[in-house]
């Protein structure tokens, strides 16, 4: 097996160059990531230290639907493990079939953001708002960051399409895909924190 | 149609006729405005800036216009101090020139320019100026992703620039603290141009951070290891981390504060469940490492240029290494030491006061190690070298009241008072200004060729070491006597005279600050004498040096190979400064775009646009954002290919000045 | 023409050995089932009142770390190989850093929340 040089999809390069070029792209979309995540905790953190601050409104056992999580955390698991296989796809080359798992990928994207929707508009019908509450609005803010995180993925996936429709697997679209990769699986990352804070701990309550 | 539609909150009563005071401010930013435009208009120079200047993604570039954008907001933030101190010398008894408003404002509006559009620009733009440069790389990780960087800072400055024109500034002081900045409080657009303008520059900084990192991990000469890296690339690199991984807590503490303001949230806020300890906690998360972030490149200023004027290697390396990694790390744990006050028990402010006093243990192993590195050295006195003299004595200073103020029952007695005050000036002017006004005049000759004037260099210095001792000295002084920060007027007649002696010390600095004008002028006039391509000014020890002045745009045409620190004193040493090969390389580089710019444009406006909620305009900026980022994506021709003769002439040119020296010097 | 920048070279229709590709699929899938493991175990454990109260948090909370390892290493590739240094060190630091930050902020705000309500 050849040494891996960078995570996410192994590229075989034509040229020495191509491959520094993709070592430097990534380390530097490593740093990005690694901001973002610091803005995730920092969120998180406060997530923690409002959840008691309901001011009279309901509290998360009251309002959450598990059920809805649970399916929530199975698309975007999903997702991820289909942009793997796109990865592999890309890897050997195939075209047609990178883009279709692709594809699938986009659907459960926004299939997970169609069930965070309908979980914001089932809350607000509720009278549970950003507004009515600090432990609300944490919720709220730290959830719907997660989501824009996954609308820009969704939106790069569509973009990536394009590109490889116009340009096929050329060498920047690959290392394009690469660091979508590692910004698709974030994603996944983040979510694993959130149901381990959000959800669960209420269910006992 | 509604008008709020078309225009949001944005009426003609946000014009500053509410005093004469803010509406002489507000016209002599606009005149300037105008005059500058007409005399480039009239130099006939816009397509010269635009090819030049504002498209070019070249490094040294950048770094250029960083340090014009710090200068420029350097003389607003200076005038905000001016402003302050002649308010304080006469209001004893009496309401004094100024309006409570006005003055907070004008503290403001000080606090956050010196830190974030004056400091911060200064020093990105050093680094970026030098960094590439002292790693014998050909040029940074991602040039656009650092054009960005600049052009979005300069966003925020210009946000700055506009509240005094259209609206107001903020009130609540540089940290902004609410519950006193959330709606409720401060109903006016103020605060919320001092959320969207940090935010921008925020995110702008972040980038360049990114790219810094990655330049310095990635980009060094072929046989340089980290070890062999230059101390400056060295505090370069962690203050680069600091900006990456601190910057989200200021992202987080104003993005949350603005979602309070703007919708109604309740993180911040008194009633609905808020935590207005939480806002404090955030922002020092970021605030503390942000010290670190302006003062440990000026350290590496003077790492670089104290030895070079001792004519010697600099002193403890390793240890200044370890040094700067242990105080970058130490900076994350402790911020609660700005809040001491705020009511945690004795064991949460012991833990963070301990650790408080432990950074100053590298921080005092690094003076050490440039008072050894002088010691029997042969000592020039340039103006570099008068500058790092002044600043190892002063922040001495700084450094004992820091000490003192990190233990919490001290605190609890000087915490708010002008002590405070003085300290952290006392750090921050000869720990991080007089480390950029070091690097500006150490690194001049070698961005434009020729030296700055010496003589001028010289009372500038003396104007602003006496003036910051007059200016700041008495406040240690008012602390102990119990006054107060941010007063608009006080009644204690003792206080006027220590008022008065600040007053007058920044009258000096003021002098200082027109000595260098001068000096820049006068530098510029002499330039055809003073001119030096040969490049080696100083008698430098880096790769800087190594090159001509300026430097091409390729940097390098061969690539030097390094295996030791000092590389360039190294290869002088052993009488191979410079490598001329048979034949060049054609050499790629990127190309000019106007990407940068109109991100930092339509940035601007999502920025205006959300202070006074002109929506429409707020998501046509976004779209802009958004598309332009999509666009570039497909754009394939974005370099450029300097042609193998081009480079040979520029190379023998500049042969032939070295030659000419030398033989100058026979 | 292209170079360290932009450019649209070839290269992907190179001959790619199958086993690799096989390998890296069965990556995913371990990846992908140790996932719903993992996942399905934490919120059993909730769902089904098997454990409450602290217990529940650590169990889930340890769950959480070693999906956030798997991920890591299955999905992302990061593992302890020499030619990933860079990255693991990136990432070790973020953790520390992530640590502190918000152990300390829990730590100062729930000191303060209790000197104040309790």
């Amino acid at each position: 097996m050849s040494e891996r040089q960078h995570p996410g999809i192994n590229l075989t390069h034509a040229r020495p160059q191509d491959a520094r070029h993709a070592e430097v792209t990534v380390f530097g979309f490593w740093t990005f990531l690694m901001s973002d995540a610091i803005l995730f905790a920092l969120l998180f953190a406060t997530y923690a230290s409002m959840v008691s601050r309901t001011a009279g409104g309901p509290s998360g056992a009251e309002l959450f639907d598990i059920g809805n999580a649970f399916l929530e955390t199975i698309v975007l698991l999903l997702s991820s493990f289909t942009f793997g296989m796109a990865a592999v796809a890309l890897k050997e080359g195939r075209q047609r079939a990178a883009s279709l798992w692709l594809v699938v990928t986009l659907l459960l994207g926004l299939g997970f953001l169609g069930l965070e929707l309908r979980e914001f508009s089932s809350l607000i019908t509720q009278g549970a708002t950003p507004q009515t509450s600090g432990f609300l609005s944490s919720f709220f803010v730290l959830l719907s960051l997660h989501g824009l995180h996954a609308l820009v993925g969704c939106i790069w996936i569509g973009v990536m399409l394009a590109q490889i429709a116009i340009f096929g697997l050329s060498r920047p679209v690959r290392s394009r895909l690469l660091r979508l990769g590692l910004f698709w699986h974030f994603l996944d990352l983040v979510w694993i924190v959130i149901f381990t804070l959000v959800y669960l701990p209420v269910v006992s309550a | 149609m509604n008008p709020d539609l078309l225009f949001g909150k944005l009426t003609l009563d946000a014009l500053p006729f509410y005093s004469p005071i803010a509406a002489g401010g507000a016209a002599t930013i606009v005149l300037g405005g105008v005059a500058v435009v007409g005399l480039i208009t009239w130099l006939k120079a816009w397509t010269y800036l635009w090819t030049e200047w504002f498209t070019s993604t070249d490094h040294k570039k950048l770094g250029i216009m960083y340090v014009i954008l710090a200068l420029v907001m350097l003389l607003r933030g200076f005038v905000d101090a001016l402003m302050m101190r002649a308010q304080q010398a006469i209001a004893m008894g009496n309401e004094g020139y100024l309006t409570p408003d006005h003055f907070q404002q004008v503290f403001s509006s000080h606090g956050t320019i010196m830190i974030f559009f004056m400091g911060m620009p200064f020093l990105f733009g050093i680094m970026n100026y030098v960094v590439p440069l002292q790693l014998g790389a050909r040029d940074v990780a991602f040039p656009l992703l650092n054009a960005i960087g600049l052009w979005l800072t300069a966003a925020g400055a210009a946000l700055v620039m506009a509240s005094l024109v259209i609206g107001v500034f903020s009130t609540g002081g540089w940290t902004g603290y609410p519950p006193y900045t959330e709606l409720s409080y401060s109903p006016t657009v103020g605060v919320d141009y001092w959320i969207m303008a940090l935010l921008i520059a925020g995110t702008g900084t972040t980038l360049s951070a990114i790219n810094f990192i990655v330049t310095i991990y990635k980009m060094r000469a072929p046989g340089m290891g980290l070890m062999q890296m230059p101390l400056f690339c060295w505090t370069a690199l962690c203050a680069s981390l600091l900006a990456v991984f601190a910057l989200p807590g200021l992202t987080v503490a104003g993005g949350l504060l603005a979602l309070d303001r703007y919708l109604g949230m309740h993180f911040f806020t008194n009633d609905g469940g808020g935590n207005v300890m939480n806002y404090a906690n955030l922002f020092w998360i970021f605030g503390h490492p942000e010290v670190y972030i302006l003062i440990l490149p000026a350290f590496g200023v003077f790492s670089t240029v104290i030895p070079t004027f001792s004519q010697k290697r600099l002193f403890g390396y390793n240890v200044l290494v370890y040094a700067t990694m242990c105080i970058a790390v130490l900076s994350f744990t402790v911020w609660l030491h700005h809040f001491f006050t705020m009511g945690a028990d004795a064991n949460v402010n012991a833990f963070f006061g301990i650790m408080t006093a432990v950074i100053a243990v590298p921080t005092g192993v690094k003076v050490y190690d440039w008072i050894l590195t002088m010691y029997r050295g042969r000592l020039r006195f340039d103006t570099p070298m008068l500058w790092s003299i002044a600043f190892i004595l002063t922040f001495v200073i700084g450094g004992m009241t820091g000490v003192i103020l990190s233990i919490p029952p001290l605190d609890y007695v000087f915490h708010n008072t002008l002590f405070l005050i003085a300290h952290f000036h006392n750090m921050l002017i000869p720990g991080m200004l007089f480390g950029l006004f070091a690097g500006y005049a150490y690194w001049f000759p070698k961005a434009f060729g020729f030296p700055l004037d010496e003589t001028w260099g010289r009372r500038a210095f003396w104007f602003w070491v006496v003036g910051f001792y007059l200016a700041f000295m008495p406040l240690y002084v008012l602390g102990f006597m119990g006054a107060v920060r941010r007063m608009t007027y006080y009644d204690q007649p003792e206080w006027q005279v220590y008022f008065i002696i600040a007053a007058i010390g920044a009258l000096s600095v003021l002098l200082g600050i027109v000595s260098q004008i001068i000096q820049l002028v006068v530098s510029i006039r002499n330039r055809a004498q003073t001119a030096n391509l040969a490049g080696d000014h100083w008698g430098g020890q880096t790769l800087e040096w190594s090159t001509s002045s300026p430097p091409p745009e390729y940097n390098f045409a061969v690539l030097p190979t390094v295996c030791t620190l000092d590389a360039f004193q190294v290869a002088k040493d052993m009488g191979t400064p410079h490598l001329w090969p048979e034949r060049y390389e054609p050499l790629e580089v990127p190309r000019n775009t106007m990407v940068g710019l109109v991100f930092g444009a339509l940035a601007f406006l999502l920025g205006f646009a959300t202070v006074w909620h002109i929506w429409w305009l707020a998501g046509l900026a976004i779209i802009g954002i958004v598309g332009i980022t999509i666009a570039r994506s497909f754009a394939t021709e974005t370099t450029r290919i300097i042609p193998a003769s081009e480079i040979a002439l520029t190379e023998l040119r500049w042969k032939q000045a070295i030659l000419a020296q030398q033989g100058d010097a026979q | 023409m292209s170079g360290p920048w932009e450019g649209n070279a070839g290269g992907h229709n190179l001959p790619q050995p199958n086993a690799e590709a096989r390998q890296e699929r069965a990556a995913y899938l371990w990846g992908l089932s140790l996932a719903l493991l993992l996942t399905a175990a934490a919120f059993g454990l909730a769902v089904f009142k098997i454990l409450a109260g602290p217990a529940l948090l650590a169990v889930i909370g340890l769950l959480a770390v070693i999906q956030v390892v798997v991920q890591f290493r299955f999905f992302l590739h990061i593992d302890l190989s020499k030619s990933k240094r860079e990255d693991l060190q990136l990432i070790l630091f973020t953790g520390l850093l992530i640590l502190i930050m918000v152990g300390g902020s829990l730590w100062i705000l729930g000191n303060l929340d209790q000197r104040m309500m309790g």
